[in-house]
């Protein structure tokens, strides 16, 4: 049988501390032992992107980690990006005003691919967009509005400095 | 969907890891990035035993130069880092060119160079490039270590020449012919269902040409056509010693399509399709390669 591992973790500012199985994903982990259900599972093979967080600021998929792995690291989920409805990030802005999503099961995972994405490239051509929301499926939208959604999102952080 | 239950170590150095590997031999798998081996976990295809996670080494993970003009990758430095890091696009351009066809970023940014060599997925492109540089592996266990060159780490379908108390720790890139007043090209070139996919085919090639633009050495490896990375050497050796002609590149693709490989058909081509691609891509990259060796 497996032992149990102590696991003190940083998720939106916060620290969460919880005793876990070493078997127990980090995706399930975000959703179940700390209740942040903005992280979806889709497929748990690291192919749709659904469950994509940021692990100490870079894109990762939640699936395929285990939770004993994130100790003492720092986490940005869905839940981090804005502080009420009113003062959403440009990026949920976008996807709001351009319509980058129907059912919105993919969003978070096409959210937190991209903000370290426009971090990194704030000017990015269409091209760049479409390799960098590549890892992730949406079977809604056709791509073209998020494609779009991106676009936008780029022009606010820009007016806002962001 | 969830991964069955396991002991999991987290060593902190190189030693430690060893013995663990020499107490659970194969019961236990390395947990390196991690990104095929927990979806396999998840499956439920792989069921290890004990898990030895490397991810608390630091000492696995840097790139440095070598005297000689090429380079040393620890076995943990992520992908992305290999992607993003200056002298890696400068000593070894094929690695710089290939790694961004490596699934996704997102996957990068957790995958490590030495987990996807040592995963020898026949579909992964690393083996394949680091076979085409004739690049070392350095395998270290409690007894000692030892060196493994490419052509001979790769044994088959996810199997290398690693004993089940071996630990891959460190990869040396040889210089590029070119920084040792040669003339060397190289070039990738690959055909996925999208992008980031596994490949349906892809093909890595080095050259070299001599004073009088005559090929001198060309290395084509495959990847997608067999059990691990296929050499293609009845195209190699029909090259050497020619002048890199149009007529000259479309024969050895022709021979590496034909001769070299024997692929296998399924759901996403027909083996005459990849045939068909193989002969296509292996026209593209020793294009691309050759232009590249003669402007240097």
């Amino acid at each position: 049988m497996s032992n149990l591992f102590t696991v003190t973790v940083s998720v939106n500012g916060k620290l969460y501390k919880r005793t876990v199985e070493p078997r127990l994903l980090l995706s399930d982990f975000l959703r179940h032992e700390l209740g942040l259900t903005g992280t979806h599972v889709g497929c748990e093979h690291g192919v749709c992107g659904a469950c994509t967080i940021l692990f100490d600021g870079q894109a990762v998929r939640s699936c395929i980690m285990f939770a004993v792995q994130a100790n003492g690291h720092e986490l940005t989920t869905v839940e981090g990006l804005a502080r009420d409805v009113q003062n959403l990030h440009p990026l949920q802005q976008g996807f709001w005003e351009a319509h980058g999503l129907q059912c919105g099961y993919c969003t978070p995972g096409f959210l937190m691919t991209l903000v370290p994405f426009l971090q990194e490239n704030p000017n990015p051509t269409e091209q760049e967009i479409r390799e960098a929301i590549s890892g992730n499926l949406c079977r809604c939208t056709g791509y073209q509005n998020i494609v779009e959604a991106v676009k936008l999102a780029a022009e606010k952080m820009k007016e806002t400095n962001l | 969907m969830k991964p069955p239950p396991f002991e999991y170590y987290a060593p902190t150095t190189v030693e430690e890891a060893l013995a663990h590997l020499t107490s659970f031999g194969y019961e236990a798998k390395v947990l390196a990035g991690g990104q095929s081996l927990i979806p396999t976990m998840n499956f439920r295809l792989a069921q290890p035993g004990v898990l030895i996670d490397l991810n608390h080494i630091p000492e696995l993970s840097y790139i440095r130069p070598t005297e000689d003009g090429g380079l040393r990758v620890g076995a943990m430095t992520r992908q992305r880092q290999v992607e993003r890091d200056p002298l890696v696009a400068e000593r070894a351009p094929l690695i710089h060119e290939t790694i961004p066809y490596i699934a996704h970023s997102q996957i990068r940014n957790r995958g490590t160079f030495g987990g996807s060599l040592a995963h020898a997925d026949p579909a992964a492109e690393l083996p394949a490039v680091t076979t085409a540089l004739n690049a070392r592996f350095r395998a270290r266990s409690q007894s000692g270590e030892r060196w493994i060159p490419a052509n001979e780490f790769f044994v088959s379908l996810f199997t290398t020449a690693l004993e089940p108390d071996e630990l891959l720790v460190e990869v040396e890139l040889p210089a590029m012919p070119h920084s040792l007043n040669g003339r060397s090209g190289w070039a990738f070139a690959e055909m996925a269902r999208r992008h980031g996919d596994y490949a349906l085919v892809c093909v890595a090639a080095v050259v070299t040409l001599d004073g009088g633009n005559r090929c001198q050495q060309a290395r084509l490896v495959f990847l997608s056509v067999g059990d691990g990375p296929v050499e293609a050497k009845q195209a190699m050796a029909l090259l050497t010693g020619q002048i890199p002609t149009p007529e000259a590149i479309r024969a050895a693709a022709e021979t590496a399509a034909q001769a070299d490989i024997a692929p296998n058909g399924d759901i996403h081509a027909s083996a005459d399709f990849r045939r068909h691609l193989a002969k296509v891509l292996v026209q593209q990259a020793l294009t691309r390669a050759f232009e590249r060796a003669r402007s240097v």
